[in-house]
């Protein structure tokens, strides 16, 4: 509760949580906004934005309406961040908490394991995955979580690093409470926190992963994502400059409403930090 | 004529704290040569009118009202700058935890000149030497070679002793010390007391001095204010106030100051519920480079413990007592020896060792999950034995009763609990076990003297009532000697002297008891 009305404080967090909600209602509004296929064909190619009442943002080099595709592709993005956010914080957690919580051999192990993922240039591994196992929407969800976990994971096992040796952790296991108790009940909820925060810098770089690969033309074709788009405008990117710049405002004001979030929950979370500023 | 003045102050806490002032209409003053004791409990606004007098108050807290003056000169006037010239050279403080009042990268001799050449803009070379003379005047052993040591490889007494030369390195009017023996051992305190007590009457500083403990007031001071709820509520000479004190309050605390009487030898059970037998621990860190020193914990340790009984195992940090602990309980895994509780060795897996040993621990604020309500703390043990949960939890409420407490508490936070209370809960969920034997592990050292006395009082009616047999860590003698029947005394490791209480108190065989005894403070005053 107290953490909740720290949130409502933060005018950073408002601004955030507001510009995000716009973009849940664009994403799930898509089919009554625009219920006709965001990828067929609409009308002339490259109109500009406001030139055709019709098409508020214009048409693409195909001829497609950009804002429909802006919409539909609202609901891509934040799909493809919340998953893979999902898949990364849940294989970061599970590794960080085993290595933190055991720590010797146990914690060799999975961190030699993390610090081979994170030598790889996360991009450079994605674009393998993808090339290996195709560029179908879920394949590409999950190979963005695949490469996301490592800075979750040593996170987490810093918390737990620490947490694990204070008194009210030693008294639960001289009550004879088993290691999943501790691990799940005692130190998790304790070491959430940060994690939760950091969690908000995983998914914006999600929503950027997927865009990137969109650009190179490694995403799935398929699906109207706002990375696709900006692909798409690459080449008429000298004359038709808004194809590719209206989805990029797009992504900026997503990616600025989720790190908005992130600081107002890291504000409202280590309340000690914030009282500083 | 008093070289600092303290008038009328008043100063506001932040809104939404606990009271509206942290200390109201407080006035001191303190004389050349003089040493005043500022004493309190914790809340008392002791450390508030320290740092207000450093010029040092933390942010949130502002000067309501009332007067500060240093040999006639206005403090409150003073801006930033103004006060960065008085502090070190004309106030001067001495911390209570030397490790982190010092910096860890820097090295003890550049520390100590750093005052001559910011503030007096000597040279290296000179700030060198009086940073030498300085180190000798406070009795370090070795000053040249502690020049260049850091701050890490000094022991605790030994960095105070630094940071009493840093204090003292401008001769500055007036001293504040905040609790600087707290942190100390009872050996080391006594050494760094009689050393403040020397170089204050060797250069005639005013000393304000801020303690909880009536026993180093006994020691040191030559003027005492007691101090409670931001109020200071008697004042006078230290010899009126501590054998008649006025107030009610004063009365109180002096009367809660444990005294080192040994409780008359009851009849103790020939049935030895507890049996260390030749118990070692070694610590051997692994690095990849360097391989440090093995430190031995534990040396063939061997106590016992009769049931119903309280056996009080005594010594200064790095003694091995806190390991001793933690083997008996099972927290940590012994090198050799056994622990036996009631006839068999205590079993590897938890939930077995659970039901013969249950552990009290020193920290009330660390030992309760801050993020569960007190009551699902205590039923988690029953509960993971096999308790049915709703019977658990009864049986919750039946004990935070039992230790004094309000039943219906079991629902709320660690937070909504004083660190008195807190420590009840926590005797409250080893209990909950019903456990052969209770370790405690300084359980009241992290308490105020008065909450000290109720828990002390406490583990004395559950012992009455339930026939609990204790096994009682701590580094207080005086302690020691409210609770226990036989008394084991510690020293790196090994057991120097064991026995009924008050034999060991009244014969002690050891020169180490006898050292540790003779360092309690305020013994004079309050007897043996």
């Amino acid at each position: 509760m107290r953490a909740l009305r720290a949130y409502l404080r933060s005018p950073a967090a408002l601004i955030g949580t507001a510009i995000l909600l716009a973009v849940l209602v664009m994403g799930l509004g898509a089919n009554w906004f625009y219920p006709a296929d965001p990828l067929g064909l609409a009308g002339r190619p490259l109109q500009w934005p406001g030139a055709n009442p019709r098409f508020p943002l214009g048409t693409d080099p195909s001829g497609r309406d950009i804002a429909a595709q802006l919409f539909h592709g609202a609901r891509i993005s934040l799909l493809i961040g919340v998953v893979a956010t999902s898949i990364a914080v849940v294989i970061g957690i599970a590794i960080g908490a085993l290595a933190g919580f055991y720590g010797g051999l146990v914690d060799t192990l999975l961190m030699r394991v993390t610090e081979a993922f994170q030598t790889l240039p996360n991009f450079l591994l994605l674009l393998v995955l993808v090339a290996v196992f195709g560029s179908t929407m879920q394949t590409v969800t999950v190979a963005i979580g695949l490469v996301s976990w490592p800075p979750v994971a040593r996170l987490t096992r810093a918390e737990f690093l620490t947490l694990r040796t204070r008194d009210f952790v030693q008294a639960c296991r001289v009550q004879g409470l088993g290691d999943a108790h501790l691990i799940l009940r005692e130190v998790l909820p304790n070491a959430l926190p940060p994690v939760i925060v950091y969690a908000s810098v995983v998914m914006a770089v999600a929503i950027l992963l997927e865009s990137a690969l969109a650009f190179l033309q490694l995403s799935d074709p398929n699906v109207p994502s706002w990375g696709n788009l900006i692909g798409l405008g690459r080449s008429v990117l000298r004359t038709e400059w808004y194809v590719s710049a209206i989805p990029g405002v797009a992504i900026l004001l997503t990616i600025l409403g989720v790190s908005l979030v992130g600081q107002g929950l890291n504000d409202a979370l280590n309340p000690r930090l914030a009282s500083g500023r | 004529m008093s070289r600092l003045i303290v008038e009328g102050l008043t100063i506001r806490l932040p809104r939404g704290a606990d009271r509206e002032n942290a200390i109201e209409d407080v006035s001191l003053s303190v004389a050349a040569g003089e040493i005043l004791c500022v004493v309190g409990e914790s809340g008392s606004g002791k450390s508030v009118t320290a740092s207000a007098v450093m010029g040092l108050l933390a942010p949130g807290l502002s000067i309501a009202a009332g007067r500060m003056a240093l040999s006639g000169e206005d403090l409150r006037a003073k801006s930033p700058q103004a006060w960065r010239a008085i502090r070190g050279r004309r106030i001067a403080m001495v911390f209570q935890e030397p490790m982190t009042a010092l910096n860890p990268l820097m090295g003890v001799g550049a520390q100590i000149g750093e005052m001559w050449r910011v503030h007096m803009n000597l040279d290296a070379r000179e700030a060198e030497r009086r940073a030498l003379a300085a180190l000798r005047e406070v009795n370090l052993p070795d000053p040249e070679g502690a020049l260049r040591t850091f701050p890490h490889e000094l022991s605790g007494g030994q960095r105070q002793r630094v940071m009493i030369a840093m204090a003292l390195a401008l001769e500055p009017e007036v001293l504040v010390c905040d609790e600087p023996t707290t942190a100390l051992d009872v050996t080391t305190q006594a050494q760094v007391l009689a050393l403040i007590k020397d170089l204050q009457r060797r250069h005639g500083t005013a000393v304000m001095f801020i303690t909880h403990d009536f026993g180093v007031v006994a020691e040191i001071a030559d003027r005492v204010a007691v101090m409670r709820l931001g109020r200071v509520v008697e004042e006078g000479t230290a010899r009126e106030v501590l054998t008649n004190p006025q107030h009610d309050y004063t009365k109180a605390l002096l009367a809660a100051v444990p005294g080192l009487h040994a409780p008359q030898p009851r009849a103790l059970s020939p049935d030895e519920v507890l049996q260390v037998r030749g118990l070692t621990k070694t610590y051997v860190s692994r690095g990849l480079f360097r391989r440090r020193k093995p430190v031995r914990a534990l040396d063939a340790v061997s106590v016992t413990l009769k049931r119903g009984s309280t056996l009080a195992v005594v010594g200064e940090s790095g003694s091995g007592k806190s390991t001793l602990a933690r083997c008996v309980v099972g927290l940590l895994g012994a090198d050799g020896g056994q622990v036996v509780i009631g006839g068999a060795a205590l079993p590897k897996r938890r939930r077995d060792a659970a039901r013969l040993v249950q552990m009290v621990f020193q920290d009330p604020y660390a030992s309760l999950n801050p993020r569960r309500r007190a009551g699902a703390q205590v039923a988690q043990g029953p509960i993971a034995a096999g308790t049915a949960a709703a019977r658990a939890m009864q049986e919750a409420r039946d004990l935070f009763a039992l230790v004094g407490l309000d039943p219906d508490a079991v629902d709320r936070f660690p937070h909504e609990f004083s660190g008195g209370q807190r420590q009840r809960i926590g005797i409250a969920r080893a209990l909950a076990m019903k456990p052969e034997v209770l370790v405690a592990d300084e359980p009241v050292s992290a308490l105020d003297v008065s909450v000290q006395a109720q828990v002390l009082a406490l583990l004395r009616d559950l012992q009455a009532r339930l026939g609990l047999s204790i096994l009682f860590i701590t580094h207080d003698l005086r302690v020691a000697a409210q609770l226990c029947d036989e008394v084991a005394v510690m020293r790196n490791g090994v057991v120097e002297e064991a026995g009924p209480i008050g034999a060991v108190f009244a014969d002690p065989q050891s020169a180490y008891t006898r050292s540790l005894i003779e360092a309690i403070p305020g013994r004079a005053l309050f007897g043996l």
